[in-house]
């Protein structure tokens, strides 16, 4: 069945402060909508509930990548192919390239967009692992100011987040990484393309002196939000590269993810691949060349 | 009923329609404007029938509001061919057979023409990545990469 048009409505403001002062003047009134591609749906499905959707398109305060000495920032409405296609992006964040390439198919990739990525809070978004393993964070926007949170501490529940309902995603700010750095990234899905994961994991690591001393992992699909493996890391941390417990991070592992079944896989199966992703990714890790100067 | 008045140039020409501001794109085509070569296949943005041109690239036409459309420019499977001649791509997909029941040939013809302008030669792995989000329903894949292919110049 599909939804009946005239229930909902469209406003299309020209800038970022007057969808701002649309939004103060009707606090929750309003469902913000940028490339279209997870509402469009729900809404073809007839399974969108009755809104005003604040159209986002036209508001470029949102768009662009910036690259500063230290950080890269990302405007909410910046595509997939956009990350893609960005040099910088590819230089310093190579998970957050094959994420983006992992979304969708292209066309979804042209107009999908990073912060729609975020705030749509599926726990099976494909960016969200790659942005709690570099450790972003997020920049937040209304007519009362601005603020920052970090990316790990954003959702709070399944389809909850620290935004107030005045409140939109402006940038996402990721940290460029500096010295001996290693990249994971792995969805496990049905199929090459258009698939939505199983699981996800995304993993950074900064090798110095050739001990483990930054470690993040990012996980998607395994958890009612997009999540840290906070035990697992903690097995990690501060190990020489050359002498990973792999098995005993994996048993910690354990107390990071709460699978379940659903339409796209089983909670066992879940959780033993996830086991075997982790696996697969520290025994990548181990073997990088703990003397090596850079990476 | 709210509705806008929406402007866009489709396949060169001006073309103008008054719609809600939500109508799905693949509908004011289809609907409002007659052009019925663009396929509405699932309706979600998995089977890629609804393909068309937004601003030089391919998009899912069932997943766009009428008004992000607004003073944009389109492209539809109409709009590949001038007049009675077909276009080389098009021309290959004849000569390799590549339609079955031909459902998916017009999402197949634009996500095909959006690689070839972005990469004139593709090979294998560029023309699968490109027509990824595309699915035959007959599974006449073999022939519609190698209609690719051959328009690309790659064999």
């Amino acid at each position: 069945m599909r939804s009946y048009l005239p229930d909902y409505d469209l406003v299309s403001p020209a800038s970022l402060d007057e969808a701002l002062a649309l939004l103060a003047g009707d606090p929750g009134g309003y469902r913000p909508i940028a490339g279209g591609t997870d509402l469009m749906v729900v809404l073809n499905a007839g399974r969108l509930p009755v809104a005003k959707f604040l159209d986002l398109s036209r508001c470029g305060e949102l768009r662009g990548i910036q690259e500063t000495g230290t950080h890269l920032s990302l405007g909410a409405l910046t595509t997939f192919t956009e990350v893609r296609d960005c040099r910088a992006v590819h230089q310093h964040f190579p998970n957050l390239v094959k994420s983006a390439r992992l979304t969708g198919a292209l066309a979804i990739q042209n107009r999908g967009t990073l912060g729609g990525n975020i705030v749509n809070a599926s726990p099976a978004a494909d960016t969200p692992p790659s942005l709690l393993a570099y450790g972003a964070e997020v920049e937040l926007v209304s007519e009362r100011g601005s603020r920052r949170v970090a990316y790990e501490a954003f959702h709070l529940g399944y389809k909850k987040m620290d935004l107030a309902p005045d409140e939109l995603l402006h940038r996402i700010i990721v940290p460029k990484p500096s010295g001996r750095t290693f990249h994971f990234y792995r969805k496990v899905g049905t199929r090459q393309a258009q698939a939505i994961s199983k699981i996800c994991l995304a993993a950074f690591a900064r090798i110095e002196h050739g001990v483990v001393a930054e470690f993040r992992v990012g996980l998607g699909s395994i958890a009612p939000v997009p999540a840290r493996a906070r035990n697992a890391e903690a097995v990690i941390l501060g190990r020489p590269v050359e002498s990973l417990p792999v098995q005993e991070a994996q048993r910690a592992f354990l107390a990071d993810i709460s699978p379940i079944d659903d339409i796209r896989s089983t909670a066992h199966y879940r959780g033993v691949v996830a086991r075997n992703v982790l696996g697969q990714m520290l025994r990548e890790l181990s073997a990088m060349n703990p003397q090596a100067s850079s990476g | 009923m709210t509705t806008i008045e929406l402007t866009m140039t489709v396949n060169g020409v001006s073309r103008t329609a008054v719609v809600h501001p939500m109508t799905r794109l693949l509908d004011v085509l289809r609907e409002d404007l007659g052009l019925t070569g663009t396929k509405e296949g699932c309706g979600e943005g998995e089977c890629g029938a609804c393909s068309i041109l937004m601003n030089g690239r391919v998009v899912n036409s069932c997943l766009i509001p009428a008004a992000q459309a607004q003073g944009a420019t389109l492209v539809t499977v109409e709009g590949l061919s001038e007049s009675e001649r077909l276009s080389p791509l098009q021309d290959a997909f004849l000569a390799h057979n590549a339609a079955q029941c031909g459902f998916c040939t017009p999402g197949m013809l634009i996500a095909a023409q959006d690689l070839l302008n972005r990469c004139p030669c593709p090979d294998e792995r560029q023309v699968k990545e490109g027509l990824a989000g595309n699915i035959c329903r007959c599974t006449g894949y073999v022939k519609i990469l190698d209609a690719v292919k051959t328009a690309g110049g790659s064999r």
